[in-house]
């Protein structure tokens, strides 16, 4: 079996995976929950595999590096760290239907990645042959998944809350009512940023030892660096926000959702739309 | 001092100890960063001039906005905030360090509705008992506890992690100090590149900001080599450098790569870029007649134009040692020549050393082949010195260990107070409320069942 296959087993194992989730907030029997979860923990063992196969192809060719060098690699990684931090409030707080609400990240990911990307196992360019990518790398993108975490989190609760507003008590009906209360939605996003944030800081930290290591700068404002911070600053807002009084819920969630857009923009969009010294997706 | 003097001093102390403002400014940080990654920075005036007018060049170089994170206005913010944070720490530190350093001993009837969990049991047996019982049991299932008697009850004071509670301030002067360690450098070092031609030394280098700073020593490029993938992407750039210091070698021909510099005395140097020295290089090609006769070696430098047996004249127009990046069905070193017959019109072909026959097919009168140059690389070096980087380095650990002592350590405390046959229990954790409620009731279901 070839690592593109495995990508493409995980891919559907999280497709399918979803929409058991969906079933589950349908029809609320807690044996679909525990199928939407165990379904994606299968996706996440195949994809685990797959990385660890693509890494080992890589070496057949006589490139041998970490799969972590373009686009598409970064793209199911990304998936990847996504579905492990789910897996861990998953089964540390057992609220299933969160799922619902993070697993789309993931399949988003990973369809975009098998349908759009090119796969090809490239050789690595100089400036990237170094141990530290693989540091910096994983420490950032384990950041990016808690914020998306958050960031899906933030939409239940102003899906609850805005539900709540709107009948007036709280007693929402539905599928709705099957969320977790709007207070344990808001304590689970700030738990999901609390994991990211010191992820984030040592990515960005990683990240300037390895360009001080290379070309003798810690730091050179260049684009990518300059968002990785303006997103630092987001959510060291949104820390700080919540220990005055009056920013906790619906405007912690706003900001939650503002902090992974920027997340995502510095993510893709810098190498999209502005141009620097990172390579992913340059072409 | 008069009192308006001193009430506006206190509204501005106050004004930098707010967390309003620290918000405020993150945001403001995050908001106006934008800006210098939309617009190139620090580029020349032509280059602005293609994208946009010169009404907009004016306003935005008076903005500062061509290098606008070191403009006025964007380093006022960031000191504004360091005041900021170090306001605020100074104003809490104090009341934090009182938390640590002297605990509430006593737990009164008052301070015990202000915990978030209590608990009362019925325990048989009379205070002393049930006071060294209730110290043995904490020992071994939380922590040691202090006895304070008072007023014939005692009071017991147990906790774990106080020095969590720092984690905060280790992080905000973490900030504080990777800003010091910012200024070190910018003040103390430099940065700069130099181009080294194979065989060639340098002792000085030129800064960005262009000034030429002496070495102290020499650098002497022994070697440079290029490699490339199948693909034609570039795989290695290798400099072989050697270090010399009042006339000793110091440094032997270490390899410097991409990701693997050389430092010496402090100052580093970085693999960064190359060229060709196109003022010495030497091509070497073989031209023989298709119709016959001994072939003629010919040699020439770039632009250089040479007379052929048959009286026309060829010239070197580019080379590269490595074609495929180029033409990717073709691999080594070629060169493109222009070759004038005698009173015809120029024509320019490229000819390839290790495709010696390529050339026949071609068809023309003579016939040549590349048999390759004694060109001169360069190596580009970017140069550094930096003294204030270990200073940002500490910073960045404090920042980490700091950040992992506010979020994922918590100060727990547990107050018991024995009373004749009865036991209060209270307590309160400074992070993670659910979890120490969970901690606090397991803690009780043993009590209840010793
Ligand atoms: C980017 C810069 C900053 C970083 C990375 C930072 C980091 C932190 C962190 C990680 C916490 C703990 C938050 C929590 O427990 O949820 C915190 C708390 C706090 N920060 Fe900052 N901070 C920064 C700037 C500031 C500034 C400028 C102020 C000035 C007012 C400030 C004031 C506070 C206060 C008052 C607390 C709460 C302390 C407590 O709970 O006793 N911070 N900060």
């Amino acid at each position: 079996m070839t690592s593109s296959m495995m990508f493409n087993i995980a891919t559907f194992s999280y497709l399918v995976s979803m929409l058991i989730f969906f079933a589950f907030l349908a029809t609320r029997v807690k044996g679909v929950g525990l199928a939407g979860s165990l379904v994606s923990y299968f996706g996440f063992i195949v994809h685990t595999a797959a990385i660890i196969l693509r890494w080992k192809e890589s070496y057949d060719i006589g490139h041998g590096h970490a799969p972590l060098s373009n686009l598409y690699e970064s793209v199911t990684f990304f998936a990847w760290t996504i579905i492990l931090i789910f897996g861990i409030i998953d089964l540390k707080y057992k609220y299933r239907v969160v799922g619902a609400f993070v697993v789309p990240f993931a399949l988003f990911g990973m369809a975009w990645a098998q349908l759009g990307l090119s796969s090809g196992i490239e050789p690595l360019v100089p400036a990237l042959q170094s141990n530290w990518l693989l540091y910096h790398v994983i420490t950032c993108f384990l950041g990016y998944a808690a914020f998306a975490v958050a960031c899906g989190l933030s939409i239940m609760y102003l899906i609850k809350a805005g539900q709540e507003g709107a009948a007036g008590t709280a007693q929402a009906g539905g599928i709705i009512s099957m969320f977790p209360s709007i207070k344990i939605l808001d304590d689970l996003n700030y738990k999901a940023i609390m994991i990211g944030f010191p992820l984030l800081t040592l990515g960005i930290i990683t990240g300037a030892a390895w360009a001080n290591y290379a070309w003798g700068t810690y730091w050179s404002w260049d684009p990518k660096e300059t968002w990785s911070l303006i997103v630092w600053f987001i959510y060291a807002a949104f820390l700080h926000a919540r220990i005055t009084r009056g920013w906790v819920g619906k405007r912690a969630a706003i900001l939650s959702i503002v902090g992974f857009a920027a997340t995502i923009f510095c993510y893709l969009g810098v190498n999209l739309v502005l141009s620097g010294l990172h390579s992913y997706g340059g072409r | 001092m008069t009192t308006s003097n001193r009430g506006f001093l206190q509204a501005l102390w106050d004004f930098f100890c707010s967390l309003k403002l620290a918000i405020f400014l993150l945001i403001l940080l995050a908001a106006t960063s934008i800006i210098g990654t939309i617009i190139p920075q620090g580029q020349l005036r032509p280059e602005y001039l293609q994208t946009i007018s010169e009404t907009k060049l004016k306003l935005y170089s008076t903005l500062g906005f061509f290098d606008m994170y070191h403009s006025w206005w964007f380093m006022l913010l960031l000191y504004l905030f360091t005041v900021n944070i170090v306001a605020c720490s100074i104003k809490r530190l104090p009341r934090v360090w009182k938390i640590i350093s002297e605990p509430t001993l006593i737990m009164t009837d008052s301070f015990e509705k202000s915990l978030s969990v209590t608990h009362d049991l019925r325990l048989e047996g009379d205070t002393v008992t049930l006071r060294d019982r209730m110290v043995a049991f904490l020992k071994a299932e939380f922590a040691a506890p202090v006895v304070t008697e008072h007023d014939g009850e005692f009071h017991l004071f147990a906790q774990k992690a106080p020095y969590s509670r720092l984690g905060v301030y280790v992080v905000h002067l973490s900030i504080v100090v990777i800003f010091i360690g910012a200024l070190i450098g910018s003040f103390l070092g430099f940065k700069g590149y130099v181009n080294i031609t194979e065989g060639g030394s340098v002792s000085s280098v030129q800064t960005f900001s262009g000034q030429r700073i002496d070495l102290g020593f020499t650098v002497k490029c022994d070697d440079f080599k290029v490699s490339f993938y199948d693909t034609g992407a570039p795989k290695e750039f290798k400099s072989l450098l050697t270090v010399m210091d009042n006339g000793r070698v110091v440094i032997d021909k270490r390899p410097v790569i991409v990701n693997d510099p050389l430092t010496y005395k402090g100052i580093t140097f970085y693999q960064s870029s190359y060229g060709q020295d196109e003022a010495g290089g030497i091509f070497y090609f073989t031209v023989r007649d298709r119709k016959g006769g001994t072939p003629v070696k010919v040699s020439a430098g770039y632009g250089e134009k040479k007379l052929l047996p048959d009286g026309s004249t060829m010239q070197v127009l580019e080379a590269t040692q490595e074609v495929s990046q180029f033409v990717p069905q073709f691999s080594g070193p070629a060169a493109r020549i222009e070759v004038t017959p005698k009173g015809g019109e120029p024509v320019s072909f490229i000819v390839f050393k290790n495709f010696p026959a390529f050339d026949e097919q071609r068809g023309g009168a003579l016939v040549f082949t590349y048999d390759g140059s004694d060109e001169k690389m360069y190596t580009g070096l970017q140069v550094a010195k930096d003294p204030g980087v270990w200073v940002v380095w500490t910073g960045c650990f404090m920042m980490v260990a700091g950040c992992c002592m506010a979020f994922f350590m918590s100060h727990k405390r547990i107050w018991v107070r024995v009373r004749k046959g009865h036991v209060t229990i209270g307590g309160g954790a400074s992070k993670n409320p659910a979890g120490f409620q969970l901690m606090f009731d397991e803690i009780v279901d043993k009590l209840k069942k010793q």
